[in-house]
């Protein structure tokens, strides 16, 4: 109190110019100035994952894939399903780079509708389990009164056989999904639901244990004291803080279900056999394992790489979105 | 531990009853008709006694009501009268198969040492394999070794067992010829070639099989072990002066082993169950092919049962995990 006083600022106005401290000790301290300029979470967060070098070679390569099996089909001259019996059995050549099979038809036009299929079924599958999960957990955790029914509920799903239930499944719903959308729709439909209703169940138990903590948060408290509703609380403030594992598992179910889907494919159980999937194609494939083995690889490596992918993906989102590896 | 044992024991009861439940009501929505094969010609008085004869003329709630009789009391008497020679079930109807007429259980314990014996031979081979990985993995992390057990574990959790077992199929039965592709379940061990040729069919299953567990479990193992190597009693049990090799074989990994354990007693029932595709790629005729048959020739008591015996298998299985985790592990109490 000692020092003079600026006589046209007052003790109130004392720092009026942000970012310049004023030396005199006029009333509040003054504000620490952050040395660098503000950084999102997500800057941060895409920052660790650049470090992943698995996890950034996992993305390229999914991203290529999803394109290459999407866009692809518009540049390839091609039809998956034109029959040229001339040109049959043929090998990796010029023309058909992948090769032909016993119709001759193309095998790359077939791998991208294949793709096209597994790849959405995979999505698909994931968003409906992440959605289940993400419900249930959350309202599991949330409302005290739900918590107990719902998790047993959950403990009940992973207590049944999966793989069992999914091909009774598959056996006993696929005539009537038929007759009511169409062979392809039908089939599709079928084993997005059969998939997604079998795979929430971890997606919840991880979202409701982050729940149960998150609700015990002061920032949790001070939106209850402002009259905060239910809805909005779930919708505001909760939900944008699981969002992490619920990215986490979003990718591991792309991987789940592209495997799952593959698996009913290559047992018989999946689409219809003129409807190219990569499981189909694999399981088409070796029936003539002796004569062209290497026309298992290509479905099988598409299967392996995307799932691999997908799996580096996750691997580095969780190390990316965890707030205690980043930044190290 | 033992009121809690108790506790869940009982508690696993209406659990398996709901999920008894839930597997008959989704058989009863089977459109698919057990009559379809016989002749036109045969007159619809006939097949409606035919319906009778496979159990299917009565209501749902009765036969859902026989079926748990037959399973959880007549079953267990047959087997009762096996080992013990007597005759508590003469004269009892049991769970017949509608492909065979047979009775299910007797099928199901003709398929039971094949799967048993490839599956879970490669279970204890991945095991064998996957904990020295994860322990190697943990005390040198971010090694080169490390990043190559990741690399493989990676694969082992992607490559699908129905590529990997072709694949594995091409290279040593197709293009080297070593190995035969399919597992000849006929086949005895009588001498030293027989046994060789026992063991030729079955390196490629196992090894398909092994590769997923030892994926799994070694990740588990290096994650457990990580956990416990930057511990407080880890750096006083180096301080007082004990070698390195007791340090990490003794004092970390006998706690490590604790949750991994647990994960080796959960992934039992996928012994059982879980190989399907593995058996169905190298033409094992065990558990699982037998199921993927009964569903083609919709065989529902078939499937019925061994959908529940998975079940079964799968809460008996998460209920002895619980149980050890808390014998292990002096810290978890559950009363």
């Amino acid at each position: 109190m000692t020092d003079p006083r600026d006589p046209e600022s007052g003790p109130d106005t004392g720092h009026g110019v942000l970012g310049e401290p004023s030396p005199l000790a006029t009333g509040a301290l003054p504000d620490p100035m952050p040395s660098r300029p503000p950084r999102s979470q997500w800057r941060d967060v895409w920052d660790q994952f650049k470090t992943h070098k698995g996890a950034l070679l996992g993305g390229i390569i999914f991203v290529a894939i999803v394109l290459l099996v999407f866009v692809g089909p518009w540049l390839w001259p091609y039809d998956p399903t034109q029959i040229d019996i001339r040109a049959r059995n043929q090998g990796p050549g010029l023309a058909h780079p992948f090769g032909t099979d016993q119709l001759g038809r193309d095998t790359l036009a077939r791998m991208m509708a294949g793709g096209q299929t597994s790849v959405s079924v995979g999505l698909a599958a994931m968003l409906l389990a992440l959605g289940l999960g993400s419900l249930i957990g959350v309202l599991a955790g949330f409302f005290r009164r739900l918590d107990g029914i719902l998790m047993r509920f959950t403990d009940l799903f992973l207590a049944l056989p999966l793989l069992p239930l999914l091909l009774v499944m598959m056996l006993l719903f696929r005539e009537r999904l038929n007759a009511a959308f169409g062979p392809e729709t039908g089939i599709f439909i079928l084993i997005v639901v059969a998939i997604g209703v079998t795979s929430w169940m971890p997606t919840a138990r991880i979202v409701r244990g982050d729940v149960l903590a998150l609700k015990e948060r002061e920032f949790i408290l001070a939106a209850r004291s402002i009259g905060t509703t239910n809805t909005k609380m779930i919708l505001r403030h909760i939900l944008p803080n699981v969002l992490s594992p619920i990215m986490v598992s979003a990718t591991l179910g792309i991987a789940n279900a592209i495997i799952t889907e593959s698996a009913l494919s290559f047992l018989g159980l999946g689409f219809p056999p003129d409807f190219p999937t990569w499981g189909r194609l694999l399981f088409d494939a070796t029936d003539y394992l002796q004569q062209y083995p290497e026309r298992v690889f290509w479905p099988g490596l598409a299967i392996s790489l995307t799932v691999l992918s997908v799996n580096y993906l996750g691997d580095g989102l969780r190390d990316a979105l965890d707030p205690r590896i980043r930044g190290r | 531990m033992l009121t809690f044992t108790i506790r869940r024991l009982i508690l696993a009861v209406p659990t398996l009853l709901f999920i008894s439940l839930v597997i008959f009501l989704l058989l009863e929505f089977a459109p698919g008709d057990p009559m379809a094969q016989v002749p036109l010609t045969v007159p619809p008085e006939v097949k409606e006694k035919m319906r009778e004869a496979l159990g299917l003329g009565q209501p749902a709630p009765i036969r859902f009501w026989k079926w748990i009789v037959q399973f959880f009391w007549i079953e267990p008497q047959v087997l009762v009268d096996h080992v013990l020679g007597t005759s508590f079930s003469a004269g009892d109807l049991r769970v017949i198969s509608w492909q065979t007429r047979s009775p299910v259980m007797d099928i199901v314990v003709q398929r039971v040492p094949q799967t048993l014996w490839v599956v879970g031979v490669a279970y204890v081979v991945g095991i064998l394999i996957a904990l020295p990985i994860g322990i190697y993995s943990a005390y040198r992390q971010y090694s080169v070794f490390d990043q190559l057990g990741t690399f493989v574990s990676m694969i082992g959790f992607s490559v699908p067992p129905f590529f990997s077992g072709v694949f594995v199929i091409v290279i040593f039965s197709v293009n080297l010829g070593w190995l035969p592709s399919i597992y000849d379940t006929t086949h005895r061990v009588t001498d030293w070639d027989s046994f060789v040729v026992q063991l030729q069919q079955m390196i490629m299953p196992v090894m398909v099989l092994a590769l997923q567990i030892t994926a799994q479990i070694s990740r588990f193992m290096r994650a457990s072990m990580l956990d416990n190597l930057n511990q407080d009693y880890v750096r006083t049990a180096r301080a007082k002066g004990l070698g390195e090799r007791v340090v990490v074989l003794i004092h970390v990994l006998r706690n490590s082993m604790i949750p991994v354990v647990t994960v080796i007693a959960l992934g039992v029932p996928s012994i059982f169950g879980g190989a399907i595709i593995t058996e169905q790629v190298f033409k094992v005729n065990g558990i699982g092919q037998l199921l993927i048959t009964a569903i083609q020739a919709n065989d529902l008591p078939m499937v019925q049962t061994l959908t529940f015996m998975f079940a079964v298998l799968i809460v008996l299985f998460n209920l002895i995990a619980d149980v050890l985790y808390g014998l292990l592990d002096p810290r978890i109490r559950y009363d």
